[in-house]
């Protein structure tokens, strides 16, 4: 009968954790397959408003992103409070971003210039003033397809 | 000699190189918001000239800078504007829009070719209510397209549009010359007649 008795030995056994590699993998491949890489930190606020008539852009090397807002909390004290626009990495004003334009089309195959989409990520307290101004310079270097940034819901709350 | 067994790889660690490498992404990275309005801006001109449009044939949109809707004269919530903007594009009061369910009123506009809508800002509404605006506006010209494309060719406008416009699409052989006519003749039905007027400046 001592077959029967070399199980108990009193106390509880760990818990394996061979399998915690693989859970973290998972979520590792998750993550780098569902995201983007930050190519700009915003120094402006930037909350989307939304819309539900939205179209998917295209991928990303057909998009350029202007971004416009109030300057975050703490830039509030050297850019001030009245809403800046962003091109890339640094605060422009509203000319600079004819020259954006031009060196982002630079940048490109010749080829995709014709699908390439200015990506208007502008926050919903922003006055339209100034959105009239971005895309009067937009016109100007006739970047004519632009893609109202919004997220998914109803705007209409 | 006696022979040794090779001894196992201490794979403990392992986890925390993944999590070194996972917490490393979530730090690097965003969830990217990719989608949107896209609208097509008018070419540059210095001075744009002013089309002859009958009064009838245009639906003017007026935002204020308390974010109120002013349609044709008319107080407006912004609920009602879709719907309002469909009854303005298909009212066919001509009678020569032989697809159009309109109420062929007199009083509005004749056909969809030559219905404006025009839209007008104050610079101080917010860019919220705008794109409210906009997408009630959109939203009733695609209403009117999906439906036409589904009853002519039983796939919506929006998917069309959508395969049509990608640069992927040119690597399949043949689809963009096969989607460029439908497309065009959704578009030539409910032409996007939608027309931006420069914001009165007051800040």
């Amino acid at each position: 009968m001592s077959k029967f008795k070399k199980k108990k030995s009193g106390a509880i056994p760990a818990i394996s954790t061979a399998s915690l590699p693989d859970i973290v993998f998972m979520l590792l491949f998750f993550f780098m397959t569902a995201t983007t890489m930050k190519d700009s930190d915003l120094m402006i606020e930037n909350k989307l408003p939304k819309a539900d008539q939205t179209a998917k852009l295209h991928k990303k090397q057909y998009v350029m992103y202007i971004y416009a807002g109030k300057p975050s909390e703490r830039y509030r004290s050297t850019l001030g409070q009245t809403d800046r626009v962003q091109l890339a990495d640094k605060i422009a004003n509203v000319g600079e971003i004819r020259n954006f334009v031009i060196s982002e089309r630079a940048s490109r195959n010749s080829e995709d210039e014709k699908y390439l989409t200015a990506s208007l990520k502008i926050d919903k307290d922003v006055k339209m003033g100034l959105v009239q101004d971005i895309k009067q310079e937009l016109r100007k270097v006739d970047q004519l397809k632009v893609n109202y940034t919004t997220t998914q819901g109803n705007p209409i709350d | 000699m006696a022979k040794r067994e090779a001894p196992e790889v201490n794979a403990g660690s392992m986890a925390d190189i993944a999590f070194l490498l996972l917490i490393f992404f979530l730090v690097t990275t965003t969830i990217g918001v990719d989608q949107g309005i896209n609208r097509l801006l008018p070419r540059y001109e210095e001075n744009p000239p002013a089309p002859p449009i009958n009064e009838r044939n245009i639906l003017r949109v007026l935002v204020n800078k308390d974010n109120q809707l002013l349609v044709n004269e008319q107080l407006m919530d912004i609920k009602d504007l879709r719907q309002a903007a469909v009854d303005f594009l298909e009212n066919n009061g001509d009678g020569t829009c032989g697809y159009c369910q309109g109420k062929k009123n007199s009083n509005s506009s004749d056909n969809p070719d030559k219905a404006v809508i025009s839209l007008m800002n104050d610079g101080q509404t917010t860019y919220q209510t705008y794109i409210a605006v906009q997408n009630e506006l959109v939203a009733a010209y695609y209403l009117l397209r999906d439906r036409e494309s589904k009853r002519r060719y039983g796939v919506s406008y929006r998917e069309m549009e959508y395969v049509y416009n990608d640069p992927a699409s040119k690597a399949t052989e043949g689809l963009v010359d096969e989607l460029e006519p439908k497309v065009k003749k959704i578009q030539d039905m409910f032409p996007m007649r939608l027309s931006e007027a420069e914001p009165k400046k007051n800040f």
